[in-house]
Parts: C-alpha cells; sequence; structure tokens
C-alpha cells in the first residue's frame, strides 16, 4: 500500500516484515522515531518480536550479538553518539560473521554538540568491517532495510543501512509498503548457533599464528558482497518492482557528461532536481550506494570518459581530506575536487550545487569546504 | 548568530539572559493573593523565571514575565493552588 | 511544485500541520513532501515546517526558502524579523489572528483565521493546525476538504481525530 508515511516509520514496517526476533535498541535523536515504533508494534502485538529496552548502545549491539549467535534474527538502530558507544561491538559483530542488520540516522558527533545531520558518524566506523549502504529517500530506505537481512544472511557479515537523520527521518513522503516479504526474505538460517546440547565457543581468541587469516577471510567476505547486493537489487526488482542503480552505484544524467558530481545519500535528490530543472548536459550523477565495500571498478568504468569530477560529502577525514574523496582518489586517476559540506545540519541548498558544477568544470583538484565563513 | 568561531568551541556565559523566552507565552501565570511564599514554584520554574519576594512583611511569589515562557508548571505545583492562568494579550 | 512553509511555536503543530497537509495533498493524487526545521525542541519557542506539492515526483530535498504560501500559527511570529523570509511576490499568508494586519495586505494576500479560538472552543488547547488547514482549503485549491478529513483520520484517533474534523470543518465553513 502506498502512503505517505515518516521515513523512519517506513524503516520500521521494513523491520515488521523481516521479523527479527529481537530487537535491542537504545533511544537516540533523529533514530528515536524508528524504534518507538517498533516498541509498539511489539506492544500491539503486530511484530512478535523481544523488545529489549536497553541501558546504552554498546549494550544494544551486545544483546544483538548474543541473541543472533544462538540463531535468531536480530534488529538495532541508532546514530551519532549511540554509534560512538557502540563502535567496538561493531567489530566484535562483523568478527564473529553474524549477520546483523542495523540502521543509523546520520547525526553529526560532538563536540560541538549537534543533533543534526551529516555523515560523521557512519564514517567513522567504516572500517568496522560491516557492509555500508546510504540511500536517497525512504522508499529505498524501507527497500534497503529488507535487503540487508537478505545481503547479510548470505555473506555472514552485518549490514548497516544509512538515513540522513532529519532529511529522511523525519520526513514524510509517499512509501510503497509491500504487504509481505515471503518469497523474497526466507527464514533465517544460521552457519552455526549457540546451542548447550553442542557446545561451541564462537569469538574466541585467536593468536597471532590465526588472527590475520580470520580478517583476510572477513576482508574477502566484505568484497564477495558486491555481487551479492547487485543479485539482490535485481532479485529484489522482480519481486517489488524498485531497483536502485546496480545496487552498487546509480547515475544519473550521465549519457552526454564530461563531468561527474559524486556523492551518496539524501543530497543526491538535490542534485537529481537542478540536473532537471536547468537541464544540464555536462554533468552527471554518480550516486554510491554501496560504500563498504567500495565500488571501485563501478567507478572507474564510469569515469574513464570524463575530464574531472567532483566529491560532494557530508565528512570529514581529518588531515586528509573527505574520506569519500579519498577513496574516489584512490582509483582514479584525473582531477577530483573535494567538497566538504551539509556538516552539522547546514542546508545544502541549490546555489551551493551550482557553484560546485562550476568549479568541477575548472577541472582543478582542489579541497573546498561549502559555504565556509572563516578567513582563507 | 554569534559568528565567532571560538576554536574548542567555548562561549562565554550569558547567553540565556539575552534570550528572553517571554515572548513565548500563549498563558500567562498569574500568581494570587492565596500565594504564601512557600517557594515550590522558584524550584520547579525551568527558566528561573520566579523569585520570591518580600513586600509589607509578606513574602510572596514574583514572576519575570520577560523570562516566563508560559509552560505553567508553576501552577501545576503549587501546593496551595495560588497560581492561575489567563490567554496572553 | 508548489512549497509551503509553516512558522509556530513548540507545542502549536507547525510540523504535525505539514504532515497533514502532505498526507492529504497526496490523498488528492498528488505528490508531497513534509519535514520539520529542527531547532530547540521546546514548547513555545520558534518552530518551522516545510511542505511541498507536486504533480511529479519529489526529489529536492533542501528547506523551503521561498515559499509560495506561510502559514503562521501565532500572530506574535510577525515580530520576529525571518517570519516572512523568502516569501514569493505573489504569495499567500495564512494566519492565525483575530487581529486584522493592514500594512501588510498591502504588500500580501492574508487569509485570516481565529484558529486559536476555535482550537480552544472545541479542543480546550491552543493546538491550530487543524483549524488553519481548514482555511487553506476553503480559499485555495491547494488540498480538498475531504482528503485533509481522511489525512486528520490517518492521523489521529478517537475523539482528538473527531474534534480536530470538527475544527476543521468550522473553519472551512466559517472562513469567507
Amino acid at each position: 500500500m502506498k502512503k505517505v508515511i515518516e521515513g523512519s516509520h517506513a524503516v520500521a514496517e521494513a523491520v515488521r516484515l523481516c521479523a527479527p526476533k529481537v530487537i535491542a535498541a537504545y533511544p537516540i535523536t533523529p533514530q528515536t522515531h524508528i524504534v518507538e515504533r517498533l516498541s509498539k508494534m511489539v506492544a500491539d502485538g503486530q511484530l512478535d518480536s523481544e523488545f529489549l529496552c536497553v541501558e546504552s548502545e554498546h549494550s544494544a549491539m551486545s544483546a544483538c550479538i548474543g541473541a543472533q549467535a544462538t540463531g535468531v534474527r536480530t534488529y538495532t538502530a541508532t546514530a551519532s553518539q549511540g554509534l560512538m558507544l557502540m563502535h567496538e561491538m561493531l567489530h566484535v559483530a562483523s568478527g564473529m560473521r553474524l549477520p546483523i542488520v542495523i540502521n543509523v540516522a546520520n547525526r553529526s558527533v560532538s563536540s560541538p554538540l549537534s543533533i543534526w545531520n551529516d555523515w560523521l558518524d557512519a564514517m567513522a566506523v567504516r572500517n568496522s568491517g560491516w557492509v555500508q549502504l546510504f540511500v536517497e529517500s525512504s522508499q529505498e530506505a524501507l527497500d534497503t532495510t529488507i535487503q540487508a537481512y537478505k545481503i547479510a544472511e548470505t555473506i555472514h557479515l552485518p549490514v548497516m543501512v544509512c538515513i540522513d537523520g532529519f532529511y529522511l527521518s523525519h520526513t514524510y513522503e509517499p512509501v510503497d509498503i509491500p504487504d509481505t516479504v515471503a518469497g523474497y526474505l526466507g527464514d533465517y538460517k544460521p552457519k552455526v548457533v549457540l546451542d548447550p546440547k553442542n557446545p561451541i565457543t564462537q569469538g574466541m581468541m585467536a593468536g597471532p599464528k590465526a588472527f590475520q587469516e580470520f580478517k583476510e577471510q572477513q576482508h574477502r567476505a566484505l568484497l564477495s558482497a558486491k555481487d551479492v547486493i547487485k543479485n539482490e537489487n535485481r532479485e529484489f526488482n522482480k519481486k517489488f518492482g524498485r531497483i536502485y542503480g546496480d545496487g552498487l552505484v546509480e547515475t544519473y544524467n550521465m549519457e552526454s557528461a564530461d563531468y561527474a558530481i559524486i556523492s551518496m545519500g539524501s543530497v543526491c535528490g538535490t542534485i537529481k532536481h537542478i540536473l532537471d530543472e536547468k537541464k544540464i548536459s555536462d554533468i552527471g550523477l554518480i550516486r554510491i550506494k554501496t560504500y563498504r565495500p567500495f565500488p571501485n571498478k563501478e567507478i572507474i568504468d564510469l569515469t574513464k570518459n570524463l575530464k574531472a569530477l567532483g566529491v560532494l560529502e557530508k565528512d570529514i577525514s581529518f588531515g586528509i581530506g573527505g574520506a569519500l574523496w579519498a577513496d574516489v582518489k584512490t582509483f582514479v586517476d584525473k582531477p577530483v575536487s573535494n567538497f566538504i559540506g551539509g556538516l552539522g545540519g547546514r542546508d545544502i541548498q541549490i546555489e551551493d550545487i551550482v557553484k560546485i558544477f562550476g568549479t568541477i568544470r575548472k577541472e582543478e583538484e582542489n579541497i573546498h569546504w561549502v559555504g565556509s565563513q572563516l578567513k582563507k | 548568530m554569534d559568528k565567532k568561531f571560538n576554536e574548542g568551541a567555548w562561549a562565554e556565559p550569558g547567553t540565556s539572559v539575552k534570550n528572553k523566552t517571554g515572548s513565548w507565552r500563549t498563558f500567562k501565570p498569574i500568581v494570587t493573593d492565596r500565594c504564601v511564599g512557600c517557594g515550590t514554584c522558584t524550584k520547579f520554574c525551568p527558566e528561573g523565571a520566579i523569585k520570591i519576594v518580600e513586600k509589607n512583611g509578606k513574602k510572596k511569589a514574583e514572576i519575570n514575565y520577560d523570562y516566563c515562557k508560559g509552560c505553567l508548571i508553576c501552577l501545576k505545583e503549587c501546593p496551595f493552588k495560588a497560581i492561575e492562568k489567563e490567554v496572553e494579550k | 511544485m508548489i512549497e509551503i512553509r509553516i512558522n509556530g511555536r513548540g507545542g502549536q503543530g507547525a510540523v504535525t500541520t505539514s504532515e497533514i497537509l502532505a498526507i492529504a495533498a497526496f490523498k488528492d493524487g498528488r505528490y508531497s513532501q513534509a519535514f520539520p526545521h529542527f531547532g530547540v525542541e521546546r514548547r513555545g519557542a520558534p518552530a518551522m515546517a516545510f511542505c511541498r506539492i507536486d504533480d511529479k515526483e519529489i526529489k529536492l530535498r533542501t528547506h523551503v526558502y521561498t515559499p509560495d504560501y506561510i502559514i503562521i500559527l501565532d500572530p506574535s511570529l510577525l515580530n520576529l524579523p525571518d517570519t516572512l523570509n523568502g516569501l514569493k511576490n505573489s504569495g499567500i499568508i495564512i494566519l492565525n489572528s483575530k487581529e486584522k494586519y493592514i500594512e501588510l495586505e498591502k504588500k500580501y494576500k492574508i487569509i485570516y483565521v481565529d484558529a486559536t479560538q476555535i482550537a480552544l472552543d472545541i479542543i480546550g488547547k491552543p493546538i491550530v493546525n487543524t483549524a488553519v488547514l481548514g482555511a487553506l482549503s476553503k480559499k485555495t485549491s491547494l488540498v480538498s476538504l475531504n482528503a485533509l478529513k481522511d489525512a486528520i483520520k490517518e492521523k489521529f484517533s478517537g475523539e482528538l481525530a473527531d474534534k480536530n474534523i470538527e475544527v476543521l470543518q468550522k473553519v472551512y465553513d466559517s472562513t469567507n
């Protein structure tokens, strides 16, 4: 059924359809509406889950790890400081190869204190071994959260679905809610389970002779996610009639483009709007949906005939530049300008993006802070 | 908005004095003669906008309407029901 | 694309106004989007919400800077410098006020509604969102009365839904 609902509620509907047995969460702006709605669904009997109102995000992830290890599907959601507090356990989850699904309602990280949107939280945990997916709309948030379970349970790695705080989490827009995911997502079939009758140890210590191989396996598994994500993008389309690029990247207006702007998340909607409204033909958009594993091959292919690129991102990897820009630069040998903007909820406006287009056309390579009020 | 970016994000005190929240009211709390000056409201007022003053040897709550934002917590908490409300004009 | 900004105070329902409007516009067969401008989440503090309505899918996700309509839930907000920021020259103001603003009428079309009184009479609280939408529906072709009623039923339940629909109908009938 298609109706106008809040982005957070669209995510909650997706989770309801996937029916995790355990939901462990702690509320934090702007994630709160997701878990609030899920807790109501459990209380109202619409969702047969154990809802654990834990005392912290560290505990939320710990509870998910424990529950998932016993062989059930789990879910949590957080943002910002919550993700920071959870960081330690993110590594444990991926190291134990537990297919946990989380939604992060992206928000800045203190200090200074900010409750508003940027990607500082998700980018800070990009090395934790999780699949990281960034979505543009509430519909994509719902669809991707469903796909996340399928992807996670196929490669035995946890998946993080990032939705821009407020821009998606608090926005009402039309969303098509499937009646069921039966026929797409089956029952969770764990590889190994904690079972007193057949005891095993999960997440044990590994000495110097073994540790590295476990990490190599994890890296291989994460790389293998690329094909799985592409496949699930197609399979989802067959079942529900919605598709997002090839699952890794989505292109827009690239047909006759000499230049491209690369970005992620909800700001890509604004970029598409401007490309349409101003009938721009020399610039296209490459929207990275799958940030980890990084779609290096796709980026190389899509940019090989271009003159220059720009990367617009709501984060900063201090001491180098934008994290996404640094990743793109690893694989693209042509001028790539970096535009860091929208930090702490500053709205990236139409004029900002028009200006960015002008800078990309100059074919230079610099780091620009969008709308900086500081003296050069 | 202060356009001063002190490195390390620090600010001088006094911002809550500058920010007069009195314009926020829909309802205005009024202290009536039933007030005995017990001071309960001063402890609950989230803006710190109420103080106990002495007039003609009698203690009474006085609301600073520059900062009272009309939340009416004082009215709810007053043990003597000595605070009433009226629609702000 | 039509862009609407709702200026209110925390607790008056600016965010809910935008949500009901977006739900109703979709029920009328159009695309819509509503979102809040999150400031200090405190009762009484100036608050803003935005709404977009279009015949095609809405991709734009910036705040609304040049609204076609501004809904003002509290006339005291007119004393603040930013309240009318960006309103298009042909723009329309829907103003919750007993009194007329003659000077402002020279520049903009104003639709008045005494929403606070009607809300206090029927709901018993100064929550004015459905009242202003009743006036908007009556005086513009932006959204239909029936769609607003359905949207209210979707957003609220029980007595609260009934009372809000009563407010909506009363304002719709009395606005001329």
